[in-house]
Parts: C-alpha cells; sequence; structure tokens
C-alpha cells in the first residue's frame, strides 16, 4: 500500500511540475514575443508587399508564408475566409519567409508573376501543385515549369522578370524583418503586430476578431 | 530463499529499484519539457537515447508491483545501449570525436548546445547521467539478488 502511494505521488509530482514550468515558460514566450513585436514596429509592414483589402482598414493582419509550407497551403483558404468576412475593415500583408530549401526560388516566380498581374492564380496553382513540387520537404525549382506550363502566364517573361535585383531585394527585407519578429516558422501570423502565440486556425479567428472588436466597437 | 532474503526484496532492493523507476520517469518528463515545451528540436541522437529512455519507465514500473527481479533482464540491455549511445553523443558534444565524422543532419546538429546550466551541464551530460545512475543500480540489484 505505502509502496504505491509513494510512486502515486512520485507521479503526481512530475506531472504537476512539467504543468507549472510549461505555464511558466509559455507566459515568459508570450511576453517576449509581445514586447519584441512591438519594438520593431518597423518590420511589419514594407511598401512593396502584396496585400488585399482597404488600406484603411484598423486592422492589419501580417502572415510570413512560404510558398513550399505545407500549413501554408492549409491555413490560405481560412486567411481568405477572414479577409472576406470583415470587407473594408482588415488588411492583410503577405511577407516571405522561405525557410524550405529552394523555396526563394518559387517566392521569385511569385514576385515575378505581379509584373503579368498573376500573383493570386499563380499562388494557388503554386499552392495546389504543392505535393508535386517539394520532395521531401524540400522545393524542387526544376519542377517549377512543369506545373506552370497550364497557366496564363508567359512563362519567358516570368523568367526574365525573376532576376530582377528589386526581387532580390524583397527577399532579404523580408527575411531579415522574419529574423527582427523572431520568425521561426510558417506560417506566422500578428494582428495589428500582435503575434499569434497558440497557433492554430480558432485562435487566429479569434485574435482577429478581438482586434475586430476593440477597434470599430462592433 | 530464506525468510531474510524476502524481506530484503521488498525493502531495499525495492527502494533501488524504485529509484530506477524514478530516474527514468524524470529523465522522459525532463527531455519531453525540453523539445515541446522549451522547443529545443531533439537531434538524431537524442532520439536513439529516447528509444531506450522512454520504455524504461514503464517497464521498472512492471518491476515495482510485486518487486521482480526479472526486470533487469527486460531493463538493463536498453540502458546499457542507451548509455553506449550517450557516451558517444557527449564525445561529439565535448569536441573528443571531430564533427566530421558525426552522423548527423547539417540542419539539426548533435553538437549544438542547448542547455548551458552552470556552464557545464548539458543534455548530453543529463542523458549520460541518468542512463549511468540506471545501469550501476540494476547491475548492483542483479549481483544482490542472484
Amino acid at each position: 500500500m505505502k509502496q504505491k502511494l509513494i510512486i502515486f505521488i512520485s507521479l503526481l509530482v512530475l506531472i504537476a511540475g512539467f504543468v507549472i514550468g510549461s505555464f511558466f515558460v509559455k507566459q515568459n514566450k508570450e511576453t517576449k514575443t509581445l514586447t519584441n513585436a512591438q519594438s520593431n514596429y518597423d518590420s511589419f509592414v514594407r511598401d512593396y508587399s502584396v496585400t488585399i483589402g482597404s488600406p484603411d482598414a484598423k486592422v492589419t493582419l501580417v502572415e510570413f508564408f512560404d510558398p513550399a509550407c505545407e500549413t501554408c497551403r492549409v491555413f490560405y483558404p481560412h486567411v481568405k475566409d477572414i479577409i472576406a468576412k470583415y470587407p473594408g475593415k482588415i488588411q492583410l500583408i503577405l511577407r516571405y519567409a522561405p525557410f524550405h530549401q529552394g523555396a526563394d526560388y518559387f517566392v521569385r516566380i511569385l514576385e515575378a508573376s505581379r509584373n503579368q498581374n498573376m500573383y493570386w492564380k499563380t499562388l494557388e496553382t503554386l499552392y495546389q501543385t504543392q505535393h508535386i513540387w517539394t520532395v521531401h520537404h524540400q522545393a524542387q525549382p526544376n519542377l517549377a515549369w512543369e506545373v506552370l506550363k497550364d497557366t496564363p502566364l508567359n512563362l519567358a517573361q516570368l523568367k526574365a522578370d525573376m532576376g530582377s535585383p528589386k526581387i532580390e531585394a524583397i527577399l532579404r527585407q523580408d527575411l531579415f524583418d522574419a529574423s527582427m519578429l523572431k520568425v521561426k516558422k510558417t506560417p506566422s501570423f500578428f494582428v495589428n503586430q500582435k503575434p499569434l502565440v497558440n497557433f492554430g486556425h480558432a485562435q487566429l479567428k479569434k485574435l482577429v476578431e478581438s482586434e475586430i472588436h476593440a477597434n470599430y466597437q462592433e | 530463499m530464506s525468510d531474510k532474503v524476502r524481506e530484503g526484496e521488498t525493502g531495499l532492493n525495492w527502494t533501488l529499484l524504485f529509484i530506477c523507476w524514478l530516474t527514468a520517469s524524470v529523465s522522459v518528463a525532463g527531455s519531453l519539457f525540453f523539445s515541446e515545451i522549451l522547443e529545443f528540436p531533439p537531434c538524431i541522437l537524442c532520439w536513439y537515447q529516447r528509444m531506450c529512455l522512454f520504455p524504461l519507465a514503464v517497464i521498472l514500473l512492471g518491476g515495482l508491483f510485486p518487486f521482480n527481479r526479472s526486470v533487469i533482464r527486460f531493463s538493463l540491455p536498453l540502458t546499457i545501449i542507451g548509455w553506449l549511445i550517450s557516451i558517444y553523443h557527449n564525445l561529439l558534444y565535448t569536441g573528443i570525436i571531430p564533427e566530421s565524422i558525426q552522423p548527423c543532419d547539417k540542419a539539426l546538429s548533435c553538437t549544438d548546445v542547448h542547455l548551458g546550466l552552470f556552464g557545464f551541464i548539458t543534455i548530453p551530460l543529463l542523458s549520460f547521467l541518468s542512463f549511468s545512475i540506471i545501469a550501476t543500480i540494476l547491475i548492483v540489484l542483479h549481483r544482490k539478488t542472484q
């Protein structure tokens, strides 16, 4: 009897220690990311970034994403739904964090497609075919042209535009801003500079909702 | 078997095995804390050590109710394997084995220092310590109960 009690108490102490420890770590992390985000205000928005929604919106949703990231692909329709839900009140700002090997090539494709007004179509095509051009979590530039050949994109033009120093500068700036904002995973979301600490679709919706309420007294 | 031995089996031997189990359980909790809460990515060698460590917390518990010395037979091999891997890991970590022959992925190096408590306590060292404690006690128990 005594032995079982000892085991029971040991287990209880272990689990309690784990839970209490994780609580403190989480709290610490939340305050850290918040203060870090506030002290890097300039890193959120760059005037070259792709956006949807009204520029006068009081709520901005900044997403750091990687075209080769599976979770970003899964989140894409949810993010679009959130933007559609609050017309005029929210603006989405897309930033790049191509952490997967080879993904920067696909960011160049996306940026070059802006010249042909095909950004969203290209992004959607790349997401739909992501399983084809990513192999073992590595983006394969040589497979890009295969998946893009059925789109109305002018591929020769796209190839020529991809090497522009402007795109190179965008990539470098976005990666720099991502590191300033301690973005280590994709997608990373910030709603009015507030980081989404607990990752998840429902959590993102809730964070956006609370910012909409705070700014529009709904 | 005399009554005296039988008495010992429920007293000191049980306590020794209990310490083994407690060491394993604390290590499991700690290792999960590092990876899940502090988000330190476990490298390949860490995973091999985890494969040896995690079952110990379950197997050793099975030998406590009631005390059963045959648990040593099942847990000691795992402990020794984990112990050997942790020695190798520590040798890599401290640079005694050069990095060029380490088997790890570049993206997740086995020699990245994550924990530097008091300047010298690292995760591979903790792993080595707990495998050493468990192995030592199990060997003592094995000799004692023969």
